[in-house]
């Protein structure tokens, strides 16, 4: 039973990843039309700008020690965080806190990011083939990656939570279980009410709001709308970049869950636009949806039990549930008819 | 580069069953003199092939290779300070090149994938025309290029493979390993985990789901088990999985109390990070501490995994840490041209070159069956692993194994694994037939 | 490029055969003149030609081809570990075998169209991949990749450690160390496997030319430039669609046997989605649609992948070495971000460029400077017969 309990805790948990993920790229697809191969690219920035600012709040001042030797002969370097010297205890709380404190930068970088990619490469590209806008995006994506191997190499980089969300909370004892039957880190569960929080504010902003609901309609006529004489163009624009910000901010709060390379990025890609395809392209709820499901159909399907009557079933059964949802409901969960079909 | 050509009978062979379409101009020439082995150096020049991972996850590793490999061919011509040439014993270098001969290189990107390794590979074979080809960090693509040289006709002398398989059911007469393998891992670390953990232990493993998971798995399963430790469950995970949580959940409630992973590079950074961030390391289960071991580790996936390596035992090839004149020597001078020192990828690569150009040297000739005969059974000392020996049954260095644990309080970036315990060579030694495979008869023809 | 005249076709033919032919001097001062690289130009070229069929034609965007090119990969293997060494049954068998499992696939996945369709042929493919490396590794032998072994010793069968080859057998082939592909003795590797990949190229070329020009190759044409309306004329377009997939389905099972073919191993990574990916970005970098496009493409990604990735720093300061050694420095370290470990760069920026301004791929670009030297005539026209040819 707690097995069990753990199981769909860990699948909600997965699912909140995969929704967040997928949210923007369905944002980007059912406003704009564009099919992103660079939204994987687009969350590796995200995750690369928290692995900056914590450099940048872990800048040392480097003094070289004479007395002392590497084995190679030169001089040991003594190395003191710059922001320890000058702020003390807050400093060190803001090294500890850099993850959730890169959220602060990440906004702006993300969003600024997003309207350079749309105003200088996306919007050419909105009345070209599918296929012309996955080479061009794939190439920036390839382009994007390199520069990051480049100044921060190829190896993963570590950043860990704060201090006092390292370790587990104990889940059993809050539904009346025994103690230390269920435990489960307080980063996922950060992560998993963080996803929660973004997906209602995206929500929120597009159902609420007077611009969001311009939106909506630009997504369902867009022609019609240009022609009541509103510039849907500019904010399509915003809404690519609002699209960076949410992959932006997946992959800065993903960083203590999975140390972040520059290929990060990749190995989210195809995942996502089977979430997005599952759910329903261009349909925000159906992503949503979607990421659950696959989230927690892939945690049972990891569990022993089920292996052992079906071998590999964990290797492949995100595609086994595209390809029968595909084919049972076309349009994916909560698609539209006729989005995407030629 | 007109030798390797065709020759023309072969043309006119072909074209024949090629139709008129086919009939192609008879433009190749062969080359006047008569070639003994492939690619035979004819020049002032010898060229070897570096074949590393140079984009994908482990082109770190693949630069460290470089490194090394570059260092190396300085070395052996006789440029800098000459590093291990100088501990090295019994050597026949000179440091005039190999055979009067200078050294110079070619690389090549093996992108982790066979595929793109063999692709490397050939170029440097039918192009470059080199000699020897060293270098690879994964053991299918280790295995494909040896396949590869084997039936080239030139000399693989393999970098960072840990497979069993390696020199064992897939050996090749043209292909050796200076890098120790799983069984090796799993020796060595038994009676060191014995000795830390008690006999009376439950082992759960997640094993990567391939050919190197498998033999790592079963080589560990097996020595742990000869300790009186329990196999609770061995669980096959997807490479690549990213998050292993789904995997980790499942340990929590097993009963285990210890948690082995048969990981490497990125997937075992993941994997080990979650565990740690599930608590595993602060649950006490049957009234133990519940322990995490990785077999294989080096210090850049260390650096990766961050903290949540400390503590954790696992075995490695080398470090640079230790304090033999060799690896001081070696340390110095890579650290001198790189400002940092060399991981144990880069000293198996540099080992491996210096041991090619030396059987060249003792055998007098870069023919495949002289620098065959001269590797096998080679006793050697002085290049950071203490006595060694290529053993002429299955190409297999053997040489003491290093169990090191994560450091608790480095004192550099790099200082993150200390050496536990050097096992002596005769406690990892097996019988060459336990893993079947043949290495075949030595493949020196001209190509 | 040419008129879209029988005669025209016949022209390019020619030429497209003699330019394979000549590869090996024509390529050699560029440092591509060697076999593998050679060998690889003509079976990706084969495979993107392939691809073509269904992509160029009727638009339908296949995730998944490498399955195929897998499939082939594997059956040749197995038909040189089981049946004989000699490529001919292998070829034939993997070819036949592709094409199936195409059948299979294209049946389902052709239910839908759109991204839709794509996504269900990366989802096959990329269920084949992750099951042949791990739960069917007893078939493909995993990481590792299936390998030709030696002949297993009479009555012990086990493909770990020895093969059966009936055929060879019944034949009494003698074999001397590691097991060789040949055509009736003439081995595989080489120069001589070369021209049976550039034979290969040259009728799969020829068999594309006559689809691309026959009533079925119209049909796939109106397929891409309207289905509602074919549908609404009573035209039943699945049927052609599943044949255009099978076919380039067969395509791609071929080039899998011909990497065998000339290199008897086959990995699993060869199913990858990226290597699906790699396929769609030759065509469309060539030019979708075109018939010298997608070779054209092929090409030039296996070029970067193979030589400029080789080139390292060393190399640089050869080539430059007349210039005064500060200046020498400085454009080797900035040359040195794109070759080597950063070819990936140069190749992301490339496809970014051709994308943005020669949307029809290399032939528009190739299009458009044969419009240059025919000043007279109208550049359009000739842009448009890139596009089109």
């Amino acid at each position: 039973m707690d097995a069990i309990l753990l199981q769909v805790l860990n699948g909600l948990d997965k699912g909140g990843a995969y929704a967040l993920i997928a949210l923007g790229l369905t944002l980007a697809f059912g406003t704009l039309g564009i099919v992103n191969f660079a939204h994987g690219a687009l969350f590796m920035l995200g995750a690369f700008t928290a692995v900056s600012f914590n450099k940048l709040l872990t800048l040392q001042k480097v003094v070289l020690d004479t007395a002392h030797k590497t084995p190679w002969g030169d001089p040991v370097e003594i190395r003191t965080p710059y922001v320890e010297a000058m702020f003390g205890d807050f400093g060190k709380f803001m090294v500890d806190w850099s993850v959730p404190l890169s959220i602060l930068v990440a906004i702006p970088v993300m969003l600024l990011i997003g309207v350079i990619m749309e105003r200088g490469l996306i919007r050419h590209f909105y009345r070209r083939p599918h296929a012309d806008q996955i080479l061009v995006t794939f190439g920036l994506a390839i382009v994007l990656q390199e520069i990051v191997k480049h100044f921060f190499g190829a190896n993963p980089i570590p950043q860990p939570a704060p201090h006092i969300f390292a370790g587990s909370a104990d889940v059993g004892a809050w539904l009346g279980l025994a103690k230390g039957t269920i435990v489960y880190p307080w980063w996922r569960l950060i992560y998993f009410a963080f996803s929660a929080v973004v997906i209602a504010a995206v929500f929120a902003f597009l159902q609420l709001t007077t611009f969001g609901m311009v939106v909506r309609a630009g997504m369902r006529d867009r022609e019609t709308v240009g022609l009541l004489g509103i510039n849907i163009q500019r904010r399509f624009t915003i809404v690519f970049g609002l699209a960076a910000v949410v992959a932006g901010l997946a992959g800065v709060m993903y960083t203590p869950i999975l140390p972040p390379n520059y290929h990060i990025g990749m190995e989210f890609l195809v995942l996502s636009f089977v979430v997005v395809v599952v759910g329903g392209m261009g349909s925000l709820g159906g992503a949503v949806a979607a990421g659950f499901l696959l989230g927690i159909l892939q945690s049972f399907a990891s569990m022993n039990e089920i292996k052992s009557l079906a071998p590999g079933i964990d290797q492949i059964i995100i595609y086994l549930v595209a390809v029968i949802i595909l084919l049972v409901r076309p349009r994916g969960l909560m698609g539209r008819k006729g989005v995407m079909e030629d | 580069m007109s030798k390797k050509l065709i020759n023309r009978r072969e043309l006119i062979r072909n074209a024949a069953i090629g139709g008129a379409a086919l009939a192609a101009p008879l433009h190749f020439v062969r080359d006047a003199h008569a070639e003994a082995y492939c690619n035979m150096p004819t020049g002032k020049t010898v060229t070897l092939g570096f074949n590393v991972p140079q984009s994908g996850p482990y082109a770190d590793e693949g630069a460290d290779e470089l490194r090394a490999f570059k260092l190396a061919v300085k070395h052996l011509n006789g440029e800098g300070d000459g590093g291990m040439l100088n501990t090295f014993k019994p050597s026949s270098l000179k440091g005039n090149g190999i055979l009067g001969k200078k050294v110079v290189f070619v690389t090549g990107d093996t992108q982790t994938k066979s595929d793109a390794a063999r692709a490397s590979a050939k170029r440097m074979i039918e192009k470059d025309g080199v000699v020897m080809i060293s270098g690879g960090s994964s053991s299918g693509v280790a295995i494909a290029v040896q396949g590869l040289c084997q039936e080239a006709g030139i000399i693989f002398m393999a970098g960072l493979t840990h497979s069993n398989d390696t020199t064992g059911k897939d050996k090749k007469r043209n292909g050796f390993r200076h890098f120790f393998n799983a069984y090796m891992s799993g020796a060595a670390l038994a009676p060191v985990l014995e000795k830390a953990y008690g006999k009376d232990r439950k082992a759960y493993h997640l094993t990567a789901d391939y050919t190197w998971g498998w033999t790592q798995e079963e080589s560990m399963k097996k020595f742990t088990e000869q300790i009186g430790w329990k196999t609770v469950k061995t669980v096959r995970t997807p490479v690549g999985a990213g998050d292993f949580s789904q995997y980790i959940t499942p340990v929590l409630n097993s009963g285990a109390d210890v948690l082995i992973l048969n990981h490497y590079g990125k997937d075992m950074i993941n994997s080990i990070t979650q565990a740690v961030q599930f608590g595993l390391r602060d649950k006490v289960v049957n009234g133990k501490k519940f322990e995490i071991v990785v077999p294989l580790f080096s210090r850049l996936m260390a650096q990766g995994a961050g903290d949540a390596i400390k503590g954790v035992y696992g075995s490695t090839n080398w470090n640079w840490q230790l304090q033999d004149a060799a690896s001081k020597a070696f340390v110095k001078s890579f650290g001198k041209e790189y400002g940092q020192p060399p991981s144990m990828a880069a000293q198996t690569c540099y080992v491996q070159t210096l041991l090619y150009a030396n059987a060249c040297e003792m055998a007098g000739t870069f023919s495949p069956a002289g620098v065959v005969k001269a590797l096998e059974g080679f006793k050697f000392d002085g290049l950071g692993n203490g006595p060694t020996e290529y053993r002429a049954a299955d190409h297999q260095c053997f040489k003491d194994v290093l169990v090191v644990r994560g450091n608790e309080k480095p004192k550099s970036k790099f200082d993150l694994l200390e050496v536990v315990e050097i096992t002596p060579r005769a406690k990892v030694e097996y019988d060459p037939k336990i893993f079947g495979g043949e290495l075949g008869p030595v493949n020196a023809k001209p190509c | 490029m040419f008129a879209k005249t029988a005669r025209g076709d016949w022209l390019l033919f020619a030429i497209f055969t003699a330019v394979v032919l000549a590869a090996p001097i024509l390529f050699a001062p560029i440092g591509a003149g060697y076999p593998d690289l050679l060998q690889k130009f003509a079976i990706y070229g084969l495979f993107a030609i392939g691809f073509n069929i269904l992509f160029g034609l009727t638009g339908y965007l296949s995730f998944g081809h490498a399955a195929f090119l897998g499939v082939g990969s594997y059956a040749t293997v197995w038909m040189f570990k089981l049946l004989s060494m000699n490529v001919l049954p292998a070829v034939v068998v993997s070819v036949v075998l592709a094409g199936l499992f195409a059948l299979l696939i294209g049946y389902v996945s052709l239910r839908r169209s759109g991204i839709y369709f794509s996504i269900l042929t990366l989802a096959f493919a990329e269920m084949s991949y992750k099951l042949a490396y791990s739960v069917l590794t007893p078939i493909t032998n995993g990481e590792t990749g299936l390998q030709v072994r030696n002949l297993a010793k009479a009555g012990v069968v086990n493909f770990q450690h020895g093969d059966l080859r009936i055929l060879d057998r019944a034949f009494g082939v003698v074999e001397h160390g590691v097991p060789m592909s040949n055509l009736f003795g003439i081995k595989m590797s080489g120069w001589p496997g070369f021209y049976f990949c550039a034979a290969a190229l040259i009728i799969g070329f020829f068999i594309a030319m006559r689809i691309s020009r026959s009533s079925f190759g119209m049909m796939l044409r109106a397929i891409k430039s309207n289905q509602n309306r074919l549908n609404y004329t009573g035209v039943n377009t699945r049927p052609y669609l599943l044949a255009a997939f099978v076919i380039s389905g067969m395509y791609a099972g071929m080039a899998g046997a011909l990497l065998a073919v000339t290199d008897p191993l086959a990995g699993a990574e060869r199913m990858q989605w990226t290597a699906s990916g790699e396929v769609v970005l030759m065509t469309i970098m060539g030019g979708a649609g075109t018939l010298l496009g997608p070779v054209l493409g092929a090409s030039v990604i296996k070029y970067f992948e193979n030589i400029f990735s080789a080139i390292n720093e060393n190399v640089l300061h050869q080539v430059f070495s007349w210039l005064p050694q500060g200046v020498q420095d400085v454009v080797v370290s900035i040359l040195s971000l794109f070759v080597g470990e950063g070819w990936h760069l140069t190749l992301g920026l490339l496809f970014m460029l051709i994308v943005i301004f020669l949307p029809g791929g290399l032939m528009e670009g190739l299009g458009r400077i044969v419009s240059l030297f025919k000043r007279g005539k109208a550049a359009s026209d000739a842009a448009q017969n890139g596009q089109e040819a």
